[in-house]
């Protein structure tokens, strides 16, 4: 492009009007989507996480006892009206014990969602977009993280951290659990760079980090929320996972201490069914309401999971998926 | 075959990479280890102690570069140090013992389950909408559920209430170990309800995948065609449907194999099974660290080498990826 070609300050303007309210306004459709025709099951995860979300806020407001309380007995106590979810062998109320420990479990999945993700959109969208020998060495990078065993790692890892806190935690889990998201995404932002929306941004002379944000992010905010939750679910599973082997700040109750002690008091051998079974359930079912928003999600970007059962039963007659096209009756008797 | 060089090429360097990382931990985290490691003897006098911290090599000689040289030498020939918990055990005989207990387990289970998963995800969506189909979220969310609560479950339900089956331990006390049926047989029963926890746990992932890449493949225009030519239903599911919608499955096999791995070890530690897994929480439970760092590298090893199978595995599949770039 010679100097002669550039455009004058009136057609820059008048180029770069449309283009911020576009940018805009693909944000605004983008969020758009997700309202009001969310997949049942996703709306389902939403509420049972939102209630997860509630009580790591009022948690241990509402604990009825404090969960490190200890008495004399040397015998587990079965649920009853004093202790609703039972006690461990030390005396301490497992619904106390779910109720506080909430927070932190909730706490550590959402923060390493969050940074986690950053760390993929960033990775992702630069490799994609760059090319050549950023995304190869990118590419190189996730794909060796997305082969080494996390959980040893961590182990290795967080065994040599003194006074592991949530943070620390979040962090190293963070750094181990971004490569998924980091290879969706790439993918995503490869096969959307050479659209013609993108052409025609690059044309007109947008930056780069503009075209990314406001051309290529809002196009793949489906995967980026996916990999969010995706990498949640990790988190949770993960943290709880350490925590059962011993590697977790005990000054801090979370779901995967109190298996913790379940396991270490011997509460199978027991029998105390009730100090393994409700902490595991809780961490069953917030993982359950994570895997149903991204049910919903993977619904809502490609149409044909979509539950068909309807598509199924057609003229009270099952359709295989290879049978002739099904011709609705009413249609065919020339009821229009 | 330049597929198979380049993923080769990826494995060396993920293998330099995990390595690296277990060379440079104990050199960069904060936190006193050797402590944590000598506060399990007692009354120990400076010039033991040296002796000791020599021997955990603790204060390795040499500039970094020449340790780290060292390392890999030590690496190559099978030497990580000598376990501080069970002193004077060196951690590559402990390894040795518990390796091929996982490596059974894990291994048969997770081809089971890959190959069950992947079969009835198939079927699922090839009826789709039929029973399989629609029980298909409720095995995925057994996703959601921790491995190690499963086996707790499994155990309480037919190991103490129905007393079918044994739990704990690899085989029964008392047994010789060695190639003789009652200690086959012990082993073998004894790994029934852990291997009965990763199928468990995985089979959902496996089929959920392929029955999404199923059902893209099915509405393909040359399945119609193969049903209108008059092939039997079965061959067109088998070979016109599920030979092509494998790939994904396949090629994501490599990529889940670390989390199906972190899982059973987990596990193990609920049946108190002798591999690596619960011993690698012994290794925690006492701040072993040359135990769990040997750990961390023979399953990282272990790991990639399957990984690197699974691609083999890919590439004799999918004619287009032996000539397709590899990342």
């Amino acid at each position: 492009m010679t100097v002669g070609h550039l455009p004058t300050d009136t057609e820059a303007t008048s180029v770069a009007a449309p283009t911020v309210r576009l940018g805009v306004s693909a944000w605004m459709l983008s969020l758009g989507a997700f309202r009001g025709r969310l997949p049942l099951k996703a709306q389902v995860g939403l509420v049972i996480l939102a209630l997860y979300i509630l009580v790591a806020i009022i948690g241990p407001w509402v604990a009825p006892y404090d969960p490190n309380a200890t008495t004399t007995q040397a015998v587990p106590e079965a649920p009853n009206l004093h202790h609703l979810l039972g006690t461990s062998a030390t005396g301490g109320d497992v619904l106390s014990q779910i109720l506080i420990g909430t927070r932190a479990t909730v706490v550590l999945g959402l923060m390493t969602g969050v940074i986690a993700t950053i760390l993929s959109v960033l990775v992702g969208t630069a490799a994609g977009y760059l090319g050549g020998y950023a995304d190869e060495g990118l590419s190189l990078v996730s794909n060796v993280f997305l082969v080494m065993p996390a959980l040893p790692l961590l182990v290795v890892i967080l065994g040599y951290l003194p006074h592991t806190g949530e943070l620390p935690t979040a962090i190293v889990l963070s750094v181990l659990g971004w490569a998924w998201g980091a290879r969706v995404i790439r993918a995503q932002t490869l096969s959307l760079r050479n659209r013609d929306f993108v052409l025609a941004a690059r044309e007109v002379g947008e930056r780069p980090w503009r075209i990314i944000a406001f051309e290529l992010l809002p196009n793949q905010i489906g995967l980026i929320a996916a990999s969010f939750v995706g990498t949640v679910l990790y988190a949770i599973l993960t943290s709880v996972a350490l925590a059962f082997l011993g590697i977790t700040n005990f000054s801090d109750w979370n779901y995967g201490d109190i298996l913790y002690w379940a396991q270490s008091g011997s509460a199978v051998e027991l029998g105390a069914w009730w100090w393994y079974v409700f902490p595991g359930v809780a961490v069953a079912v917030l993982g359950m309401s994570l895997v149903l928003i991204n049910f919903g999600l993977d619904e809502l970007s490609n149409p044909r999971l979509r539950s068909s059962r309807s598509l199924r039963k057609l003229g009270r007659r099952n359709w295989r998926p290879a049978d002739p096209t099904p011709v609705i009756r009413d249609y065919a008797e020339g009821s229009l | 075959m330049a597929f198979i060089a380049r993923r080769l090429a990826f494995y060396v360097v993920a293998v330099w990479a995990a390595v690296t990382i277990n060379f440079l931990i104990p050199r960069i985290m904060p936190g006193n280890a050797i402590d944590a490691v000598l506060g399990r003897f007692q009354n120990l006098t400076p010039q033991v102690v040296k002796s000791l911290e020599v021997q955990f090599g603790f204060h390795p000689k040499g500039t970094i570069f020449s340790q780290y040289l060292q390392y890999w030498g030590d690496v190559l020939h099978f030497n990580l140090g000598v376990s501080t918990s069970q002193y004077p055990t060196h951690v590559s005989t402990i390894i040795g013992q518990t390796l091929p207990w996982t490596l059974a387990l894990v291994g048969v289970a997770t081809i089971l389950s890959f190959a069950i998963g992947t079969l009835l995800g198939v079927v699922a969506a090839w009826r789709r909408g039929g029973w399989l189909d629609r029980a298909l979220p409720a095995l995925t969310l057994l996703q959601a559920t921790p491995y190690f609560f499963l086996a707790l479950l499994l155990i309480y339900l037919f190991a103490i209430q129905l007393k079918w089956l044994p739990f704990g331990q690899g085989y029964a006390l008392g047994l010789t170990t060695g190639f003789n049926w009652p200690f086959i047989s012990s082993a073998i029963t004894h790994s029934i309800l852990p291997a009965l926890t990763i199928i468990a746990t995985s089979i959902g992932g496996w089929m959920l995948q392929m029955r999404n890449v199923m059902l893209t493949t099915i509405s393909e225009d040359y399945i119609l065609v193969a049903q209108a030519k008059g092939l039997s239903a079965r061959r067109v599911m088998l070979t016109y449907g599920a030979r092509n919608a494998i790939l994904p499955n396949i090629a994501g096999f490599a990529l889940s194999l670390g989390f199906v791995v972190a899982g059973a070890l987990v596990m193990e530690i609920v049946f108190s099974y002798p591999g690596v897994g619960f011993t690698l929480y012994n290794a925690v439970t006492s701040n072993d660290y040359p135990l769990m760092q040997g750990i961390f590298l023979v399953i990282s090893i272990a790991v990639l080498s399957a990984s690197l199978l699974a691609d083999i595995a890919y590439a004799v599949a999918d004619p287009r990826a032996r000539t397709r770039s590899a990342f």
